[in-house]
C-alpha cells in the first residue's frame, strides 16, 4: 500500500463513517419510567420566597444577604449558595400579575431535571448522574474535578461553582434527593413543594404533572380551578381560585431540548421570564451522535494509527537518521 | 546535513529578567487563587464558566503549540525530509505550549486535586468530550517529552539510550500525529454541547471538529514560520526563507478548504444575514475572515512568500485568525442569557502573561543549553 492509497482508503473509512452517523443518530432519551418532577405555576406564585427559605434549610446552605435587608434571603440568582430562586418580570408600570405589559410575573429558577440532561453528557468523570428509575439528576463531589463543563452544557445555567472557596464545589438541586437527604426515597416531597402555600411549585409523577398542567393552560380567564398543593399523588389540600388571566398555550419542559421533569406554566410567555432560545433536538443528542461516530470502539483512530505508524516507520527508515 | 548544537551566551539578560518578573507577578496571584478560591483572582461567574485560562490557556495555547504536530505530518507522513533541521525547535514549542496548556487546565480546575478521576476507568464518561480532551492531551504531553527526548540524551551523550530510542521512536512519531488530530478536532466538539450560547455564526454541529482541525494546523505551520524567523533575529541564524515558504504554500491549501467548509456551512443554514447584522458578532466575524483571508492573498504569490519580511506577516495574520476564531466561538459572542456577562480581570490576565513569560523563559534556556537550532555554519 502507498501512501495516496491509504490516504484514499481513509478518506472513505472516513465518509462511511459520515454517512452512517445519519442512520445511527443518538436520539433523545426518553423520560426516566417513574419519571418525578415538580410544576411551577407562574401565575399562582405570590413571590413570598417560602421555597427559597425552605431549600435553604433542607440542604443546610447560608442565606444570601445583599444590602442592609437582614429579614430575607436576599440571593439574585442561583449560586454556590442558592439552589432555587425566584426571579421576577416586570414591564411599564408593573401594576397587573401576570401581564407582559404594564405587567409583571413570578419566575422560579432552579434545575428542570432535563430527560436528557446536558450535564450528565459532559461530565467526563460522571460526577453527573441521573437516576434510570426516577429521572432525578444528582451531583456526586467525590467524583467532581471542578472543570464545569457542566455549567457550559446546561441551557438553563443551573450548575453553580463555589467560586469563593479555596477547595469549592459545584451545586445544584437534587430534587432533595442527595445522599444524607433522600426526601424523595423516603416518600416525601421536596422541600420547596412542601412549604408552598399556593400550590405554585407541585411535586409528583412526570405524567400526572403534565396532565395537570395541560388541564391548566386550557382553562380561560374567568373560569374557576380547584389547585391542589403539595405533592399531586396525595395532595394533603386544594384550594379554589378564579382566573384572572389566560395561560400562555405552552408547557414548558414537555419538549424542549428533550423536555425536562420540572415543567413551568405561565401567564406571561417564556421568554420574557428568561427561558433560554431551545429546539426539541437535545444538546447531549447532538453532541454524543457526533463524539461516537467518531469515536466509535476507537475503530477509525485504531486504523489510522496503524497507517501512520506503518509511514513513519517507511519514512523514517528511508531517512535513516533523526 | 549540519548538526543541532546548544547556542551557549548568557541565559540572564535583561529581557529574560522582565519574563522573571511577569511570572513572578503570576505566581503571586496564583498564591491568591489556591487560598482564597478561583473568584478572588478571575472574572468567571455562573454564567461564563470558562474564561481566558481555559479559552486561552488550552484551547488556543495548544492550538499555537501545534508545530511539532504539522512539521511530523509534512516529515514523516509526505516525506519531506528536508524539514528535519526545523523540527527540534518545533517539538520544543510545541512541549512548552501543551506543558502551558496543562497547567493552566490545572489551575483552572476547580477541583483539580481530584484530577486522577479522570485516569479512573469507572470514573470515565465516554460521552464527554472532556474526557478524549483530557486524557489526550495529557498522554500528547507525555509523547513530546518522548519525542524531544533525543536533545537531552545527546547533550548528556547517552549514546546507548539514545540508540535504543530512536528504534521505537517511530510509533512515538506516529502517535503524536494521531493524539493532535483527535484533541484539537474535540476542542472544536465542546462547543457543540453548548448549543444556543455559542453564536449562529459560529455553532455549528457536524463541521466543530474538521474545523477546529483545519485551522489549528494552519496555525501549526504559522507558528513553525514566526519562531523559525524569530530565532534567526534573536539568535543570528542561517535564513531558512526556502524551507518556510513552502510551508506557506500548505496553509493556502488547507487555508482555502476551511473557508470553503465555513462559508458553506453558513449559506447552507441561511445564516448569511448574521454576517450583515452590523452588531459586534458580524463586525468580528468579518476582523476574523479578514484575518484568515490576508495569509491566502499573501501566501498564494511566490514572490510575497520568498520575501522572508512578508512571509512573517502572513504567518502572524494567521495566528491572530485562529486565535480570533476561538476567542470568537468560546468568549467574545458566546451568550449565556440575560445578566452574565464577562471580561478577564488584570490579575487574571497577569496569570496567563505569566505563564507564557515561563515558557518563554523555559524556550530559552533548553535552547541555550540543549541542541535544538542549527547555528550557522560559518560562525
Amino acid at each position: 500500500m502507498d501512501r495516496r492509497s491509504f490516504l484514499k482508503g481513509a478518506s472513505v473509512g472516513a465518509a462511511a463513517a459520515c454517512v452512517s452517523t445519519v442512520a445511527e443518530a443518538r436520539p433523545n432519551l426518553e423520560p426516566a419510567p417513574e419519571a418525578l418532577g415538580m410544576l411551577y405555576d407562574s401565575t399562582l406564585c405570590i413571590g413570598c420566597k417560602a421555597c427559597v427559605a425552605a431549600c435553604k434549610e433542607a440542604n443546610n446552605m447560608d442565606p444570601v444577604i445583599s444590602g442592609d435587608d437582614l429579614q430575607y434571603d436576599s440571593a439574585k440568582d442561583l449560586s454556590g449558595d442558592t439552589l432555587n430562586v425566584i426571579k421576577i418580570y416586570k414591564d411599564g408600570t408593573a401594576e397587573v400579575k401576570d401581564h407582559e405589559e404594564n405587567g409583571f410575573a413570578f419566575e422560579k429558577r432552579s434545575c428542570m431535571h432535563c430527560v436528557d440532561p446536558g450535564c450528565v453528557s459532559v461530565c467526563p468523570v460522571t460526577a453527573m448522574r441521573r437516576d434510570p428509575l426516577t429521572g432525578i439528576v444528582t451531583h456526586h463531589t467525590d467524583a467532581c474535578i471542578g472543570c464545569r463543563t457542566c455549567m457550559g452544557g446546561c441551557p438553563y445555567n443551573v450548575p453553580q461553582f463555589e467560586y469563593d472557596e479555596a477547595f469549592g464545589r459545584i451545586h445544584k438541586c437534587q430534587m432533595c434527593n442527595q445522599a444524607g437527604l433522600e426526601r424523595i426515597s423516603k416518600g416525601g416531597m421536596t422541600a420547596c413543594a412542601e412549604v408552598c402555600p399556593t400550590g405554585a411549585t407541585l411535586f409528583g409523577p412526570r405524567t400526572m404533572l403534565l396532565e395537570e398542567a395541560k388541564r391548566r393552560t386550557n382553562l380561560k380567564g374567568g373560569d374557576t380551578y380547584h389547585y391542589p398543593r403539595g405533592d399531586i399523588s396525595k395532595p394533603e389540600s386544594f384550594h379554589e381560585k378564579d382566573l384572572d388571566a389566560n395561560y400562555v398555550n405552552h408547557v414548558w419542559g414537555e419538549t424542549e431540548a428533550g423536555g425536562t421533569n420540572v415543567l413551568h406554566i405561565s401567564g406571561v410567555s417564556f421568554d420574557k421570564l428568561g427561558m433560554p432560545p431551545l429546539g426539541d433536538r437535545s444538546y447531549a443528542s447532538q453532541s454524543e451522535t457526533l463524539q461516537h461516530t467518531i469515536y466509535k470502539g476507537m475503530a477509525l483512530p485504531a486504523v489510522a494509527l496503524a497507517g501512520l505508524t506503518y509511514f513513519v516507520k517507511r519514512n523514517k527508515d528511508k531517512d535513516g537518521e533523526e | 546535513m549540519s548538526k543541532a548544537q546548544p547556542l551557549g551566551g548568557t541565559i540572564f539578560t535583561p529581557f529574560f529578567m522582565a519574563m522573571m518578573v511577569l511570572f513572578a507577578i503570576s505566581v503571586y496571584f496564583l498564591g491568591v487563587r489556591f487560598t482564597e478560591g478561583m473568584g478572588a483572582v478571575a472574572n468567571i461567574n455562573g454564567g461564563y464558566p470558562w474564561g481566558i485560562w481555559v479559552v486561552y490557556d488550552v484551547v488556543i495555547g495548544t492550538a499555537l503549540a501545534c508545530g511539532g504536530y504539522a512539521l511530523a505530518i509534512t516529515i514523516y507522513l509526505f516525506n519531506k525530509g528536508q524539514y528535519h533541521p526545523l523540527m527540534r525547535a518545533a517539538l520544543l514549542a510545541s512541549l512548552l505550549g501543551y506543558a502551558l496548556g496543562g497547567i493552566g487546565a490545572f489551575i483552572d480546575m476547580g477541583r483539580y486535586w481530584q484530577f486522577y478521576n479522570l485516569l479512573l476507568p469507572w470514573h470515565m464518561n465516554f460521552n464527554a468530550v472532556m474526557l478524549e480532551v483530557g486524557l489526550c492531551v495529557a498522554t500528547y504531553i507525555l509523547v513530546l517529552v518522548i519525542e524531544f527526548a533525543p536533545a537531552f540524551l545527546e547533550r548528556i551523550g547517552a549514546t546507548g539510550l539514545l540508540k535504543a530510542l530512536n528504534k521505537v521512536l517511530f510509533l512515538f512519531i506516529a502517535l503524536g500525529i494521531l493524539l493532535p488530530t483527535m484533541h484539537q478536532s474535540s476542542l472544536g466538539s465542546f462547543l457543540v454541547a453548548m448549543g444556543y450560547k455559542v453564536a449562529p455564526l459560529w455553532q455549528t454541529v457536524y463541521f466543530q471538529p474538521v474545523l477546529a482541525l483545519l485551522t489549528a494546523l494552519c496555525m501549526g505551520f504559522s507558528i513553525v514560520i514566526f519562531e523559525a524567523s524569530m530565532s534567526k533575529v534573536a539568535f543570528k541564524l542561517d535564513d531558512e526563507t526556502h524551507l518556510l515558504s513552502k510551508l506557506g504554500k500548505i496553509i493556502v491549501g488547507i487555508l482555502s478548504v476551511y473557508l470553503v467548509i465555513r462559508f458553506a456551512e453558513i449559506l447552507m443554514h441561511g445564516k448569511f444575514g448574521y454576517i450583515f447584522a452590523g452588531d459586534k458578532n458580524s463586525l468580528l466575524f468579518i476582523m476574523e475572515t479578514v484575518l484568515f483571508i490576508i495569509p491566502i492573498v499573501i501566501l498564494s504569490s511566490q514572490e510575497k512568500r520568498n520575501n522572508p519580511k512578508v512571509l512573517i506577516w502572513a504567518a502572524v495574520s494567521m495566528l491572530f485568525a485562529g486565535s480570533l476564531y476561538r476567542f470568537n466561538a468560546f468568549l467574545l459572542t458566546y451568550d449565556p442569557g440575560p445578566g452574565y456577562s464577562y471580561f478577564p480581570s488584570v490579575s487574571e490576565i497577569m496569570v496567563t502573561v505569566g505563564i507564557v513569560a515561563f515558557e518563554i523563559m523555559a524556550y530559552i534556556v533548553l535552547v541555550k543549553t540543549l541542541p535544538v537550532l542549527h547555528k550557522p555554519k560559518h560562525a
